[in-house]
Parts: structure tokens; C-alpha cells; sequence
């Protein structure tokens, strides 16, 4: 138990400094565009399909089930704002980020625990390259700057998702739907929910970046670091939205 | 008129963890020499070059390379040393995410930032010809075999034109052939661009080759030194054993 407690603050400890060597390092130059635009597009444009299949099948199902409850209530005029409030506010930064947590945290993991163990990481280090800024600090912004963007997809594709949905059963136009939508949305829907997709991605990054800058050697450490990576991330996830929800309701 | 050693290690130890590494080596290398270090496996030859370039902090000694002492520096210092040190690791260490080409522009503009385009391509076909293998330039690591690897890797460190090459191992994993044309592609890289060198290695036609000079490492020090014709002939049965 005692071992088990001192390698939880150790590791705490790690992931600190390791986390403080990333702003240090953000700011001092050279900076790594090219890499960063690369991390960029393979955080967010590859993603980019699933995010839009996971995204409209949220809203339609979230219409699709919601329909009956509020019909019994006579409310089903509600469904569009429910929807889009539900997806805006909670269900696609969260259900977006944990994907992310997946697809990306596992990738960023596994790639990093990779060129650990094959030695690439010190090519770079003897090649006079800093891998932490070239490796890392590209790969924590391109997932800050990515997630929000992603989830920002995500709403509105839900949401649309949620018209197709409606008019399974109803109908409903286009027009309509949306301006229903965009009636009941306020600026508190919507900057809370994008603020805390900003942590969410940072976070996936980092644990990923952490996960497998520290992977042992050997390839077991690969598998290792991967699963991690996205049981740490996911964790971190829900820990930050608990955090961002009781900060929201504590200000707004 | 005698020189300084291009690399002078003095009472250098490292332990990981209760296990000693090394015990107080000490070594000097000096500009054009090649030097070949032995060992069995564990006995800390790789713990040594790694310490050589920073790679891993040593515990205690003294580590000049080009006469400045480098367990004193901060990393942007010790990159300013390490420009004019090649390394070959034990497995090529590709990046696996890059073509060929790209391997070689990635050593190549983080070494010198200002080349234009045609000095880059220049240089990249003059290296990968050195090791005679321009065809490969659009492969990615994952397509070539062993040997194309380590003739990739060794392409990539000379193309920086370092002072001093450190072999990691060069010819490990590979058959009697290939382990030969790799040998003699150090040997026509110590000879064109004279750097010095440090290879580590198992392979005893390997140290014959490309060394003029040989170390042995037991139990955490140098516990033999010579040319390959005088450790053959050791009076110490133990330095004998590894050139039956």
C-alpha cells in the first residue's frame, strides 16, 4: 500500500515537472511549424470522419429517445432545444474528447513509446534536435488547438443529426429546427462548453506525449504506454468536466 | 608537437541503481585515431559512448570531448558539441515515420539551417552514393532490410561531417556479408572524410578492420588495451577468449 501511494505521487511528480518543461519550452525558439501543421492534420483532419459519423449518430439517437418522454408531456416542441442544449453543453465535448482519448492518446502514446524504445527519440537527442519541442510541445498544442475545433464539428453535426432524427417520427423543416435551435442557445451554452474542450485536448496530448516519452525499454512498454495513455486520458476527461461543470454553476 | 585528445574520459562511474557500470574508466582518443572497445554484453560499452555525448549523466569523472568537459554543460551548450559527433545506434534508429530522403534533410537542416535546396539534394545523394544506396532514397525505413538500415543510418550520420563517429554495435544482427561490407564502409568513411571513431562492437573482423586500436571492458574498467596483433597474443587467457 505504502509503494503503491509513493509511486502515485512520484508519477504525480513526473507528470508536473514533465508538464512545466512544456511551458518553459512553448516560447524559447526555434519553433517547429512544419511538425506542429503536421500534428494538426493528423489530430484533426483524420479524426475528422470519425467525429462526423459518432457526432450525427448522438443527435439522432439522442431525438430519437428523448421523443417519447416529451411527447407524454405534451413538449415535444421542446426536442430541438433540448437536443442541441444537450449536445452543446455536455454530450459532444465529452463523448468527442473521450474518441479523441481513443484514437488519439493511444496513437500519440504508442508512436512516442515507439520511437523510445528504437532509440529515435536519442537520434534526435545526439542530432542536436530537442525532442521534447519537436516531439512534444507540437503534439500538446496541435491537440489543444484540435479538440475544441472537433467538438465545435461535432455540435453541429449533432444537431443536424437531431433534425434527421426528429423527422423520423415528426416533421419538421429545416429552417425551422434551426431557428428553434438557435433561439434557445445562449452565450453560457455554448463558451463554458468550448473553454473546458481547450483542457480536454491539452490534457489528451499531454498524457499521451507523457505516456510515451517515459515508456521503458522494450516493445511490452509500447502496448503499455498506449493503454495508458488513453485510460489516463479518458480519467482526466471526466475529472475536468466534474471541475468545469461545478465552476459554471458556481459563477454563471 | 603532441595534440589534445579530441576525447578524454578520466575516472568516469555509473551505477544504475545498486549495479555498478562502470568502476573509473578512463580513455583518450585522439583526431584520426579508431579505436575499438570489447566487452561481453552488460559490461558497459554502450553505458559509455552514451555518456560520451550526454546521452546518459554520468556519476562522477571527468568528460572532455574537444576539450571541453561536458558533464559541466547545459543541453543548448552540449548541442553545440554534439554537431561535431556522429552516432550509429545499435539498430539503425531510423525515424520510421520518414522516408529515407527525409531522414537524411531532418539531420542535415537541423545541423546547418541556412543550405538552399540543391546544397541539401547535393548532399543527400553525395551520402546515400557513399554508402551505395541512392535507389532507396523515396523508401521508408520499414521497406528496407537490416543491412540497407545501418547503411541508411551511417549515411545519415556522416552526411554532417562530424569530427568524431561513435559505432553502436554496427554490424550486430547481421550475416557474415553484409557485416563485412558495413565494416568497410566505415573504414572508406575514416579514410575520405578522416574522422576518428569509437566502435563498439562483437565482431572481431569488425575490430580488425576498422580499429587501430583495442580496448577491453571487464567488470567496469578497461582491463586490456593493444592492437588486434598484440591482445591476440595476450598472455591473459580471459583477452584471448575473444579472438578464438
Amino acid at each position: 500500500m505504502t509503494t503503491y501511494l509513493k509511486n502515485i505521487f512520484i508519477e504525480a511528480g513526473d507528470l508536473t515537472q514533465f508538464t512545466l518543461r512544456f511551458f518553459q519550452e512553448l516560447f524559447k525558439p526555434p519553433f517547429q511549424f512544419r511538425e506542429f501543421s503536421r500534428q494538426c492534420f493528423a489530430v484533426g483532419y483524420k479524426t475528422l470522419p470519425l467525429i462526423t459519423v459518432t457526432g450525427f449518430i448522438m443527435g439522432l439517437v439522442l431525438t430519437i429517445q428523448s421523443r417519447p418522454t416529451l411527447l407524454k408531456f405534451g413538449a415535444e416542441s421542446w426536442l430541438p432545444s433540448m437536443v442541441s442544449l444537450s449536445l452543446i453543453r455536455e454530450i459532444a465535448p465529452v463523448v468527442t474528447a473521450l474518441i479523441c482519448a481513443g484514437k488519439i492518446a493511444s496513437g500519440i502514446g504508442a508512436e512516442l513509446g515507439s520511437m523510445k524504445v528504437t532509440e529515435q527519440i536519442d537520434a534526435m537527442e545526439v542530432s542536436a534536435v530537442n525532442p521534447y519541442k519537436y516531439l512534444v510541445v507540437t503534439r500538446i498544442l496541435a491537440t489543444t488547438l484540435m479538440v475544441p475545433l472537433l467538438v465545435i464539428f461535432a455540435d453541429f453535426i449533432g444537431i443536424f443529426g437531431g433534425y434527421i432524427g426528429y423527422n423520423i417520427h415528426g416533421s419538421m423543416t429545416m429552417f425551422r429546427y434551426f431557428s428553434d435551435v438557435v433561439e434557445h442557445i445562449g452565450f453560457l451554452d455554448i463558451m463554458p462548453a468550448v473553454i473546458k474542450t481547450f483542457f480536454f485536448g491539452f490534457f489528451i496530448g499531454l498524457i499521451g506525449c507523457y505516456k510515451g516519452f517515459n515508456a521503458s525499454n522494450g516493445t511490452a512498454s509500447v502496448g503499455i504506454a498506449a493503454n495508458e495513455a488513453v485510460v489516463s486520458a479518458s480519467l482526466s476527461i471526466f475529472i475536468i468536466d466534474m471541475m468545469a461543470v461545478q465552476i459554471t454553476d458556481l459563477f454563471f | 608537437m603532441k595534440t589534445e585528445p579530441i576525447i578524454a574520459i578520466k575516472d568516469l562511474y555509473k551505477s544504475f541503481g545498486e549495479n555498478e557500470i562502470l568502476k573509473g574508466i578512463n580513455l583518450t582518443v585522439n583526431k584520426g585515431e579508431d579505436l575499438v572497445i570489447l566487452g561481453r554484453s552488460g559490461s558497459g560499452k554502450s553505458v559509455a559512448i552514451k555518456c560520451l555525448v550526454g546521452l546518459i549523466k554520468a556519476d562522477k569523472g571527468e568528460i572532455k570531448v574537444f576539450g571541453t568537459d561536458i558533464t559541466t554543460l547545459n543541453n543548448n551548450e552540449l548541442n553545440d558539441i554534439r554537431v561535431n559527433i556522429g552516432f550509429m545506434f545499435q539498430n539503425g534508429a531510423l525515424y520510421d515515420s520518414m522516408s529515407v530522403r527525409q531522414n537524411l534533410i531532418f539531420a542535415l537542416k537541423h545541423h546547418s539551417r541556412d543550405l538552399s535546396e540543391t546544397d541539401i539534394e547535393t548532399q543527400i545523394l553525395e551520402a546515400l552514393d557513399n554508402v551505395g544506396l541512392e535507389e532507396s532514397i523515396d523508401k521508408m525505413p520499414s521497406e528496407l532490410s537490416g543491412g540497407m538500415k545501418k547503411r541508411i543510418a551511417l549515411a545519415r550520420t556522416i552526411i554532417t561531417k562530424p569530427e568524431i563517429i561513435l559505432y553502436d554495435e554496427p554490424t550486430s544482427g547481421l550475416d557474415t556479408i553484409t557485416s563485412r561490407e558495413i565494416s568497410e564502409l566505415i573504414l572508406s568513411v575514416q579514410k575520405k572524410y578522416k574522422t576518428s571513431s569509437i566502435i563498439i562492437t562483437h565482431d572481431m573482423a569488425c575490430a580488425k578492420m576498422t580499429g587501430n586500436r583495442i580496448l577491453i571492458l571487464k567488470d567496469g574498467v578497461f582491463n586490456a588495451e593493444g592492437t588486434y596483433a598484440e591482445l591476440e597474443k595476450s598472455d591473459d587467457e580471459w583477452v584471448r577468449s575473444f579472438f578464438i
